[in-house]
C-alpha cells in the first residue's frame, strides 16, 4: 500500500526524519506512535505531499509522490487542526470538497452519524472545537479510498462520538481498507490498532503488533510498554 | 484549476473588501467627472492616483488574502489537486477580481457620460489596460513575498516596502542620478531606467498616449520617438508581460518546494 524507503527530512538544522523505512500491509490498522516531535505528523504530510522530503522514495499503491497528485484520490485525509476557511458554510464547504474530487460521497449518512444536522447552515468559524473534530471527520470519511490517514481522529471528541469513530474505523477496515492513526490515547490505539510503529529520533524503532511489544519490553500493559521504550532511550 | 479559481474567486466575491474596492473607484470616477467636467482631464487625473494606488492596493489585497486562505490552501494540498493550480489559481482569482473591480468601477461612470461618443475612449482604454497590468504585476508579487515569509507582519512589511521603492524611492533614485549624471548623455539610461520600473512603464505610456509628452522636455521626445514607435510599444508591452510572467514563475517554482 504505502511504501517509504530511506526517507529524510530536516527542518533547517532540525532532523525530523533521518532515513526511515517502512512498508504498510494491504490492509489493516497501523498506528503510528512516538514522542512529541517524533516526526509523526511529518511522516504522514511527507505521503500526502504536503512536505518535500530531501531524500527518500514513497510510492501509494505503487505510484510515485514526488512531484504527483493524481494518487491522492486514492487517500482520505483527517488533519490534525481542524483549520477550515472560516467565511463558509459547513454544507458548502462539504459541497466544494464533494465538487473538487468529483467522487459519490456518503456526506448524508456521515452528518446523521454525527448529528450535524443543525449545524449544516452554521460558518466555520462560529463552530465548537468538537463540531469543528466531527466536520473534518465526515470530510475525510464520505470518500471511499482504499487508504485512510486519522492524525489525531479523537481531539476534541466527546464519548459518544469517540464511540461512533471507533465503530466507523472498524467498518473501514472490514472493507479491507489501509487506515494510518496517529494519537496519543494509549487505550484508544491498543483497542483498534493491528500493528503499531514506533518512531523515534527520526527512525522506526519498532514495528509491530501489539503483543509483540509487549512480550519484547517485558510489561504486562501496553501503556507501560510505550513508556518503557521511552525510558529505555531517554527520549 | 479552474475549479480553485472558481472557490476563490465566490470567496472574493462575498469580501467586503472587493465592494470597498469598487465602490472607492466608483466614487473616484463620479467626483473626477463631475469636478473635471471633461473626459480628457479626467483621464489624466485619473492616472495619478490609479499609478500610485493600484499598485498598492494590489500589494496589501494579495499579501492579506494569501494568509487569510491558508487553512483554505492546506485542505486544497491534501486534496488530488496539482500543487501549482492551487496558487495560480488562488493568484488568478485574487488578481481577476481585482481588475474586475477597477474596469468596473471607472468604467461604469465612464460609459453613463458618455465615453463611447467621445475621442477619450482609446486614452481611458490604455488606462485601464495598465491598471490591469500593475493589478497582475503587484498581486503577483505579494504572492512571491507571502510565499517566502511564514511571519506575517514581516510578509507586510516586506511588501509595502518594495511598493515604497517602486512608487516613490525609485523615481527619486533616477532622478538624482540625472542630476548627478547631468553633464553625460543620458537618454539611452534613462529609457532603460524607466523599463526597470513598472509603475514608471505605464505612466510613460498613458502619458505618450495623451499625447502630453511635450510636458516632459526634451526627455519627452526622445521617449516619443522611442515608445511612440511600433517598436517602443511592442518593447514596453513586452516588458509588461515580462514582469507579470517572471513573478508568476517564481510563485509556482516556490510552492513547489514549500512545506505546509
Amino acid at each position: 500500500m504505502v511504501s517509504i524507503t530511506n526517507l529524510h527530512k530536516k527542518f533547517g538544522s532540525l532532523v525530523v526524519l533521518n532515513g526511515l523505512n517502512l512498508q504498510t500491509p494491504e490492509s489493516g490498522i497501523i498506528a503510528v506512535l512516538g514522542p512529541n516531535g517524533s516526526g509523526k505528523t511529518t511522516l504522514i504530510k511527507s505521503i500526502l505531499g504536503m512536505v518535500v522530503p530531501q531524500k527518500g522514495e514513497i510510492d501509494v499503491n505503487g505510484q510515485k509522490v514526488k512531484k504527483h497528485w493524481n494518487y491522492r484520490k486514492d487517500i482520505d485525509y483527517l488533519p490534525q487542526i481542524a483549520n477550515f476557511p472560516g467565511n463558509l458554510r459547513v454544507q458548502e464547504l462539504i459541497d466544494m470538497i464533494k465538487d473538487l474530487r468529483g467522487k459519490e460521497a456518503r456526506d448524508r449518512e456521515l452528518i446523521d452519524l454525527f448529528k450535524l444536522e443543525p449545524f449544516l447552515d452554521k460558518k466555520l468559524s462560529n463552530l465548537s472545537g468538537g463540531s469543528k473534530q466531527k466536520v473534518n471527520l465526515v470530510l475525510c470519511f464520505m470518500f471511499d479510498s482504499p487508504l485512510i490517514i486519522l492524525d489525531e481522529p479523537t481531539s476534541g471528541l466527546d464519548p459518544v462520538s469517540l464511540i461512533r469513530l471507533r465503530k466507523l474505523i472498524q467498518q473501514e477496515k472490514a472493507k479491507g481498507k489501509t487506515i494510518l492513526i496517529t494519537s496519543h490515547i494509549m487505550s484508544f490505539v491498543e483497542e483498534i490498532s493491528d500493528r503499531i510503529v514506533f518512531l523515534l529520533e527520526g527512525k522506526i524503532y519498532f514495528n509491530g503488533t501489539v503483543e509483540e511489544l509487549k512480550t519484547s519490553t517485558g510489561e504486562k500493559d501496553f501503556e507501560h510498554a510505550i513508556a518503557n521504550i521511552l525510558t529505555e532511550n531517554h527520549a | 484549476m479552474l475549479k480553485i479559481l472558481k472557490y476563490s474567486f465566490y470567496d472574493l466575491s462575498r469580501s467586503r473588501w472587493s465592494y470597498v474596492y469598487f465602490f472607492f473607484y466608483l466614487l473616484l470616477g463620479v467626483v473626477l467627472l463631475f469636478l473635471n467636467n471633461d473626459l480628457s482631464n479626467a483621464v489624466i487625473t485619473l492616472m495619478n492616483v490609479i499609478i500610485i494606488l493600484v499598485p498598492l492596493i494590489g500589494t496589501i489585497f494579495g499579501v492579506m488574502y494569501f494568509y487569510n486562505s491558508r487553512e483554505f490552501t492546506e485542505l486544497l494540498l491534501a486534496q488530488p489537486v496539482r500543487r501549482s493550480s492551487i496558487f495560480l489559481g488562488q493568484y488568478l482569482g485574487v488578481a481577476i477580481s481585482l481588475s474586475a473591480s477597477l474596469i468596473l468601477g471607472l468604467g461604469l461612470p465612464f460609459i453613463i457620460y458618455g465615453l463611447f461618443q467621445s475621442g477619450a475612449i482609446w486614452d481611458f482604454a490604455s488606462l485601464l489596460i495598465s491598471g490591469v497590468f500593475l493589478t497582475f504585476i503587484f498581486t503577483a508579487i505579494a504572492f512571491n513575498i507571502a510565499l517566502s515569509n511564514e511571519n506575517k507582519i514581516k510578509g507586510f512589511g516586506l511588501a509595502i516596502l518594495v511598493w515604497l521603492f517602486l512608487a516613490v524611492v525609485y523615481d527619486g533614485l533616477f532622478l538624482l542620478s540625472l542630476v548627478y549624471f547631468q553633464d553625460y548623455p543620458l537618454d539611452k539610461f534613462s529609457l532603460v531606467a524607466s523599463m526597470l520600473n513598472p509603475i514608471d512603464l505605464s505612466r510613460i505610456l498613458i502619458l505618450l498616449k495623451l499625447d502630453i509628452s511635450a510636458l516632459l522636455g526634451y526627455t519627452g521626445a526622445v521617449f516619443k520617438q522611442f515608445f511612440g514607435t511600433g517598436l517602443g510599444a511592442f518593447t514596453s508591452v513586452f516588458v509588461l508581460i515580462l514582469w507579470v510572467v517572471f513573478p508568476v514563475w517564481r510563485i509556482k517554482r516556490i510552492a513547489s518546494k514549500k512545506d505546509f
